[in-house]
């Protein structure tokens, strides 16, 4: 299958790529771009795992093909904290034991931060809300909702 | 800088396991690539049953990019898919084979597999292998008669039986006899990560690798190289993160033999990622049972007898666990209580739909909503309160250890240790259960559906018989604990870091621990059954406190002060007498033990030591769950307005991490009282292969829960004290939850499967409207 060019920034760094136009971008960003914290848990557009930011905007990157990232500024969970302190969402989740296997986690902490950059006042309703499109198997949710409301606290401090 | 020792073991400190995965830099299997690695897809049956004719692979051949594609007759050699614990003679004849050869039994069962360079190119090859199948007639039902397997095989492949005392005598004489008839639905583990697999072949040195394993690799090892007709030195296994396992990862799949075999074959690595709809068709299932279960009762409730015939849908072929939870069915039923006498029987039957097996208290959340169903009946039938007809039946404390003459896992049961009356107490106080009664009973009489219930129950865990460590100290200080145990994001490094920081004097954040690692470690028992904590972290005690002595006695004399005389806290041996005077690095101690170092003298080289734990019997913890519930007439939903879990761990390591598993697993319970299941028509067509089939309890569905952790019955059974805490919040919520929609509807007997779906629970109150003579 021809390959046609696809240019975008992802996590800070620029990308030029040729990729099969069928090719998802959640495919693209793990195996074409190797950053692979991004993760698959159904490709079917329900358990949110593979959520990511692409131009301030969450959305599910196993529904998205590559080629609809043109041009587009994305980031994933790698663009957290690269290597240096944790983002105050990430900390929030280690202390308040939101994970469990971590499979979930990467597109639980996009979903929280996209949220809260656009809302750092949400209400507990607001939230329980948005967080409940994403699935998780192993904590049973009640950690999460803690430190995504601590996360919340946690950034606006850090802003502050 | 002052010294002192804290105490780790039951500190709820923060995990070993986050930081990476916090920050996207887990490795989960499909994460990792090799080089000129081939991707692999599997064909599968689009029927139920039937007779395979013929496959047809040229044009998907004939496909760029396509490398291999194999049928039954490329891999002729391989031998069907073995059981765990080995030769199980009358089940033989009924394993799965690795690609389907004359029958398919379930929709998508393996039948031909294709190599190609690429995973998209993998598929659209896996598209063009036509299949020629003969359909032939179903049985999706354990309970209807059992047909033909194969010529001369029955679909009953087994039945096993467990019991003891005058079930007769018991049934003639009884005041009453309660009687029920209860379905569990098929659901299960369905982990956020899918299945995946690497195979890859080493030809310079002769080792078969397969990378992705999970929960038993050491188990998993020895199987395969005896279908592989390898020996176990030239075979290994690595885990990686595992994105949940829950019982049914890490089972060895068709998937699993095939990538070795290519990898062995092709000389190339071989990836296999499955995708959703596969896991939902494929991986194993699980509790589809239903019980015909009857008591016979004295006067005052007590339990002279049960009687428990149950199907046991076991899917299309048995699976590595081979009979586990039919037998474990048998086993634990009678779960707390006191009992006259008990006949079980089990139907064994394979019917087409996907095989099941071990999912997270495997056996015990069917026979917790059974027993309990039972004894809310039996409560109701005599006019007893359904806490009096616990209390007059459980096991008392001053009775421990109880053995009754029944197994669970080969292994007879003897609770260890347990004060089931105490935590009931505890929990009704906790719930202020009169004062509940009477105001649920006033919103009852206002209109609302309002209902609460409970279920009591036994745990088990730590199986062994022997799991082993080996803990080393570098001479930079870090300590590495060497394990058989598995991860499956239980927090597993974690505990084993508290208890062997704890015991050592060490630095918890210099511990590093490893697991699911064949090459590294000659034994292991992994994860399943709840049994990590028990018998690795007593392993890891054991080569700990070894380590702590070899320590103690060498710094003694670098420090001119006996060993007695010193202490370890922090990763520092200093003067208990002079916490504030010159202390010494474990790390410089390593460093004089080191095999060139003078200062060794004549002990052995290294900072290091094996320790081996053995246990005869296993653990039961124990618990009670309770549930309010209000119930919408109109939807059907059902809607927890509290819930109570109330738990004894025997000792908690992480109380932190133990609340985490309770309130993972509850959650999963709540999902299999309510929402998921897996459905079949009457072809045997899965009708739940998506996750918008297949309903999972989201945050908006999952309430917030208590829980009341205690640790009144330490195990006498290990010296660390603890029982395991991986099942607790998952088994009896099937249970709670029933005997509180029972109570909502003020009618017993009325909920006789599970999962109690909006659908379901509608047809409970238009039944119950027709009862009562009201209209609908
Ligand atoms: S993988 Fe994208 S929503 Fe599940
Ligand atoms: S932590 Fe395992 S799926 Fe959420």
């Amino acid at each position: 299958m021809s390959k046609t060019p696809l240019h975008f920034t992802l996590n800070g760094r620029a990308f030029d790529l040729e990729v099969e136009p069928r090719r998802t971008l959640i495919d693209v960003i793990r195996d074409d771009c190797g950053f692979t914290g991004t993760h698959a848990g159904c490709e079917h557009g329900v358990c949110g795992a593979c959520t990511i930011i692409v131009n301030g905007e969450t959305v599910r990157s196993c529904l998205m093909f590559g080629f609809q990232a043109e041009g587009a500024t994305i980031r994933t969970v790698e663009s957290l904290s690269q290597g240096g302190p944790l983002h105050p969402l990430q900390e929030a989740f280690v202390e308040h034991h939101a994970l469990q296997c971590g499979f979930c986690t990467p597109g639980f902490l996009m979903l929280a931060v996209g949220l809260l950059e656009e809302n750092p006042d949400m209400d507990e309703a607001a939230m329980r809300d948005a967080l409940s499109s994403n699935l998780c198997r192993c904590t049973g949710y009640e950690n999460i909702l803690k430190a995504v409301k601590d996360g919340a606290q946690r950034m606006k401090a850090s802003h502050d | 800088m002052t010294e002192t020792r804290q105490p780790i073991i039951g500190q709820s400190l923060t995990r070993l396991e986050d930081p990476p995965l916090v920050r996207g830099k887990g490795r989960f299997v499909a994460d990792v690539s090799f080089p000129h690695q081939l991707h692999m897809r599997v064909v599968r049956s689009p029927l139920a049953h039937g007779r395979l004719l013929g496959i047809r692979i040229k044009a998907a051949l004939a496909l760029k990019g396509v490398h291999a594609i194999w049928t039954a007759q490329d891999i002729a050699d391989i031998g069907p898919i073995d059981f765990r614990e080995g030769k199980i003679e009358k089940l033989e004849p009924y394993r799965q084979p690795v690609l389907a050869q004359d029958y398919v039994r379930y929709v998508g069962e393996p039948v031909a597999v294709v190599f190609a360079e690429d995973a998209y190119v993998a598929e659209d090859a896996a598209d063009l292998v036509e299949l020629d199948i003969e359909e032939l007639p179903v049985i999706v039902e354990a309970d209807a008669p059992p047909g033909v397997f194969a010529p001369g095989l029955s679909t009953e492949a087994a039945i096993v039986t467990q019991g003891f005392g005058d079930v007769e005598g018991a049934f003639a004489s009884a005041h009453a006899i309660i009687s029920l008839d209860l379905q569990m639905g098929r659901h299960s583990g369905v982990p956020l990560e899918t299945r995946g697999a690497i195979g890859l072949y080493d030809s310079a040195r002769d080792v078969l690798e397969l990378h992705g394993a999970a929960k038993v690799p050491h188990k998993n090892r020895e199987s395969l190289a005896r279908m592989l007709g390898r020996t176990t030195t030239t075979l290994h296994l690595f885990e990686y993160h595992v994105g949940g396992g829950f019982g049914i990862r890490g089972e060895i799949y068709p998937e699993d033999i095939l990538v070795l075999v290519a990898a062995l074959r092709l000389e190339r690595p071989v990836k296999w990622i499955e995708d959703r709809r596969e896991h939902l068709m494929c991986a194993n299932q699980s509790r589809q049972q239903r019980h015909l279960i009857s008591a016979a009762v004295d006067a005052q409730g007590r339990l002279l007898a049960i009687r428990n015939e149950f199907y046991h849908d076991q899917g299309a072929y048995p699976r590595t666990h081979a009979l586990r939870i039919a037998e474990t069915t048998c086993g634990i039923l009678p779960g707390p209580y006191h009992l006259g006498a008990y006949s079980a029987t089990g139907y064994y039957r394979l019917t087409n739909k996907t095989p099941c097996a071990t999912y997270r208290a495997p056996g015990r959340y069917e026979t917790n909503f059974v027993r309990e169903r039972l004894l809310d009946a039996i409560a109701e039938r005599l006019g007893m309160s359904r806490v009096d007809v616990r209390r007059i039946n459980l096991i008392k404390k001053e009775e421990m250890p109880y053995a009754r003459p029944l197994s669970v896992l080969e292994d007879d049961v003897s609770y260890d240790s347990g004060d089931y009356e105490g935590l009931l107490d505890q929990s009704l106080k906790a719930m202020d259960w009169d004062a509940l009664q009477e105001s649920l009973k006033a919103r009852r009489a206002k209109g609302e559906i309002v209902g609460a219930g409970f279920a009591l129950f036994i745990e088990k865990s730590g199986l062994g018989p022997t799991d082993g460590a080996h803990v080393n100290v570098d001479t930079d200080g870090v300590v590495e604990v060497l394990t058989g145990g598995a991860s499956v994001g239980q927090g597993f490094e974690t505990v084993v870091g508290q208890v062997c920081a704890d015991i050592l004097g060490a630095d918890y954040r210099k511990v590093r621990v490893v697991h699911g690692r064949t090459e590294r470690i000659e034994f292991g028992i992994g994860a399943h059954a709840s049994r990590a904590t028990v018998m690795t972290a007593n392993a890891v005690a054991v080569a700990a406190a070894k380590v702590r002595a070899k320590a103690l006695d060498m710094a003694a004399e670098l420090m001119q002060a006996q060993p007695g005389d010193l202490d370890i806290a922090n990763g520092l041996v200093f003067r208990r007498d002079a916490p504030h005077g010159p202390s010494m690095k474990l790390g410089a101690v390593a460093s004089a033990l080191r095999p060139m170092a003078k200062t060794r003298g004549a002990r052995e080289p290294g900072l290091s030591a094996d320790g081996w734990f053995e246990s005869e019997h296993q653990v039961y913890p124990y618990g009670n769950q309770f549930a309010v519930v209000k119930i919408d007439p109109a939807t059907g939903a059902i809607a927890i307005e509290r819930y109570l879990i109330a738990y004894d761990i025997g000792k908690a390591i992480n109380p932190m991490l133990v609340r985490g598993q309770i309130l993972g697993g509850f959650a999963q319970g709540l999902g299999g009282a309510i929402y998921e299941e897996f459905l079949y028509d009457e072809r045997g067509e899965p009708l739940s292969v998506s996750f918008a089939d297949y309903l999972m309890p989201t945050l908006s569905e999952t309430p917030d829960v208590e829980v009341l952790l205690t640790e009144d019955a330490p195990s006498p059974r290990n010296p660390l004290g603890i029982k395991g805490a991986g099942e607790s919040g998952i088994a009896p919520v099937g249970a709670a939850i029933a005997s509180a929609v029972e109570d909502a509807l003020q009618c017993t007997g009325l909920v006789r499967q599970l999962p109690l779906t909006p659908q379901r629970v509608k047809a409970m109150l238009k039944e119950l409207q027709s009862r009562r003579g009201l209209p609908a």
